[in-house]
């Protein structure tokens, strides 16, 4: 049948010198291929592995402070205050009443001199304060605590002081020493670098990313349920998918002026808060939930739908029994996505006030706050040295919590994973 | 050759069975269920043109035909699976013990519950083999209490012959079976809701000669306890397991008729050709 085009072809030379070009072209192209694919791991990796290097070790510092001791003789300062004074709801009154703060400093003056005080964190007697509060034990005699230096003189003994500090750290010499800074784990935010503390935007952080949490993910979920499963193909349809796939890619800085004019200047909800803050990430989040929802649900075979309807499953019952536990683990991995992202956001979140000084963590949705972005924005346009190595601290803090919120959300989604 | 001889064979096996039944057969009230003048549409396209059929309860029903003969289609009209199809469209009548199955008043849920569907591909639930078979009475009330939704596990088992081979792994999942085991635990599956009439859509083109055995076997033993109505594409088949044959071509009901009469003596020039293998 095909005789004639036979005769036309030439026999295959499979060991011609041609054919062993071809073979040597091709592993060649193999090899380069794996190199190629190796060397982007590795650039990756490296460049992970600087930016680990270089925030772990600036950040340390951030989590340590430079001490001095102060003798404290309570009994002689006081009159022989009784320890049963510090106990109790009254106890922080009492110690005002007793002029604590006077106590700290004219102790330091006898140890330092007149100008002893300029050695210290203006705010380090409040670390006295909390001491008696937890141990009022102590007001019944002499004692020694270690309070904070000023910056300048912790950046000096850290290494990176300007001459003046460097000499007076030289003077003081041994009589300094590196303790954990537990302000840091605790406080908010400051004007006294030693006094910062990152507790008030990661509480802030915390109640934002809850919110953004409770609304975005029902809404989404639902949304890609209905999009996917019930709603009829048409061109309305068409053209939210075409949106919402659209929303997805919008700045995130425009969300941020969606919520001040919605939600702040239509709705009139209080400004700054986490509300408003969680409600404009979640605006930003639902697109990237709904469209890894809708991926998930589509990759549901057709036919478990199938067999729960012919067993007589209403519509709703094959999509919440069959449907959404098989889509979940999808819908997961798009939730991690779009809440790591909304955990990270700055710019929208400067549109509704939460880039506000905050200096008491925020105790409601509704009360003012700032987020561990925001705050690392804000820290890094400090000009007081002490601050560089408290927003590198700030910066561990954000990627150990984007770090347990994404080890969360994997251990949810391979307990949801169904096996086949 | 030595096909149209294992064919005869078959045929006359079903003839003796079937002649045992047929008296049963007729004597059996009004048919189970209906189709009258059925036209269904994909779009502009009209995939079934006017088929009329009554499936018995006492009776193995098989639709055969070449592929896209709308076989598959019209056993998908008898449980209105067709709904999830949006351009599609279902005209003239079917009914269900006389109930038009099309009707406003008829609750779609509660029909699929009672004419129970077997697909192509065995598709248990990526669950326990338990929770496979008690999905379907669970979310219709069927059982009240723990002991009873056991006993109708079991018995459903027991009925598809799965029992004895998943007795001591019901928690297991259903997706860990065989292919011919997952295909019974499927039957089980639908003969849990307790079901008037079981539709199989081509059963065993996915499973080996052994589990398609299986399978035949089991559709004999369900026989007269559920009208019973199989798409296939194997002669064989529907001559070994079938005592009524449907014939379809081009979405038309060439004949429909006793199962021996089709294979042994077809009245339409279409069927003995495609019987005999010339086209299809």
């Amino acid at each position: 049948m095909n005789s004639l085009a036979d005769t036309k072809r030439r026999p295959t030379d499979w060991q011609g010198a041609e054919m062993q070009k071809r073979i040597a072209g091709r592993y060649a192209a193999e090899r380069r291929f794996k190199a190629m694919g190796m060397a982007a791991i590795m650039l990756s990796v490296s460049f992970l592995a600087f930016l680990l290097v270089v925030m772990v070790g600036n950040g340390f510092l951030g989590f340590t402070q430079t001490e001095l001791p102060v003798e404290i003789d309570f009994p002689a300062a006081t009159g022989g205050a009784s320890p049963s004074q510090f106990e109790g709801p009254n106890a922080n009154a009492n110690l005002q009443v007793m002029g604590l703060r006077d106590i700290v400093d004219s102790s330091i003056e006898i140890q330092y001199g007149q100008k002893g005080t300029d050695l210290f964190s203006p705010g380090g007697w409040t670390a006295v304060n909390a001491e008696i509060l937890s141990n009022p034990e102590i007001v019944g005699q002499k004692t020694t605590v270690y309070l904070p230096v000023v910056s300048d003189l912790d950046v000096a003994y850290k290494g990176e002081g300007n001459p003046e500090s460097e000499k007076k750290v030289a003077e003081l010499g041994d009589q300094l020493s590196t303790g954990f800074n537990w302000n840091f784990l605790g406080n908010s935010d400051a004007t006294d670098p030693m006094q910062v503390g990152i507790w008030g935007a990661f509480k802030g952080s915390l109640i934002t990313m809850i919110v953004t949490l409770l609304l975005a993910f029902p809404v989404g979920v639902l949304a890609a349920l209905y999009l996917e499963e019930y709603a009829p193909k048409n061109r309305l349809t068409d053209l939210i998918e075409v949106s919402i796939n659209n929303l997805a890619a919008v700045p995130s800085i425009i969300f941020g002026l969606l919520g001040l004019a919605v939600f702040l200047n239509f709705f009139g909800m209080p400004r700054s808060g986490a509300l408003v803050g969680g409600l404009t990430l979640a605006l930003m989040t639902m697109p990237v939930i709904v469209i890894s929802g809708r991926n998930a649900v589509k990759s549901v075979p057709p036919s478990i739908r199938e067999a729960a309807l012919g067993i007589g499953a209403s519509p709703l019952q094959v999509v919440f029994h069959h449907v959404l536990p098989l889509a979940l683990p999808g819908i997961l991995t798009g939730t991690i996505i779009g809440m790591a992202r909304a955990l990270g956001e700055t710019a929208p979140l400067l549109m509704i006030g939460m880039r506000a000084f905050i200096a008491t963590p925020p105790s409601s949705i509704t009360d003012p706050a700032t987020v561990l972005p925001v705050q690392i924005f804000l820290w890094s346009d400090e000009v007081d040295r002490g601050f560089v190595e408290k927003t590198s601290a700030a910066i561990i803090v954000l990627l150990l919590f984007l770090l347990t919120m994404n080890a969360l959300a994997i251990y949810l989604r391979n307990r949801f994973e169904t096996r086949w | 050759m030595n096909d149209d001889q294992n064919m005869q064979e078959s045929i006359e096996s079903a003839n003796m069975t079937d002649s045992v039944t047929k008296d049963i057969a007729e004597e059996t009230g009004p048919p189970k269920m209906t189709a009258r003048n059925v036209d269904v549409f994909y779009g502009d396209k009209q995939a079934i043109n006017d088929v009329s059929i009554d499936v018995n309860m006492d009776s193995v029903t098989a639709f055969i035909g070449p592929s896209g003969c709308g076989k598959s289609t019209f056993l998908r009209c008898m449980n209105r699976m067709n709904d999830t199809i949006p351009i599609a469209r279902v005209t003239g009548d079917i009914t269900l013990e006389g109930d038009d199955i099309y009707a406003p008043q008829m609750d779609v849920v509660q029909l699929r519950a009672r004419v129970g569907m077997v697909f192509q591909k065995p598709n248990p639930f990526p669950k326990s083999i338990y929770d496979n078979i008690a999905y379907g009475p669970r979310i219709h009330g069927l059982a009240t209490g723990k002991e009873e939704l056991d006993h109708i596990v079991e018995s459903s088992l027991h009925r598809a012959g799965l029992w004895g081979e998943v007795k001591d792994r019901l928690q297991d999942s259903g997706t860990a079976l065989s292919g011919g085991q997952q295909q019974r635990l499927c039957i089980a599956r639908a003969i849990a809701v307790d079901p008037e009439v079981i539709l199989m859509d081509e059963p065993c083109s996915a499973l080996d000669p052994i589990a398609t055995a299986k399978i035949e076997e089991l559709i004999h033993e369900l026989r007269g306890k559920y009208a019973i109505v199989i798409v296939t594409h194997n002669m064989q088949q529907a001559a070994r397991v079938s005592q009524k044959t449907a014939f379809f071509h081009l979405g038309t009901l060439v004949e429909y008729g006793e199962t021996t009469d089709i294979f042994t003596n077809p009245r339409e020039e279409k069927t003995r050709d495609y019987i005999t293998g010339r086209y299809g």
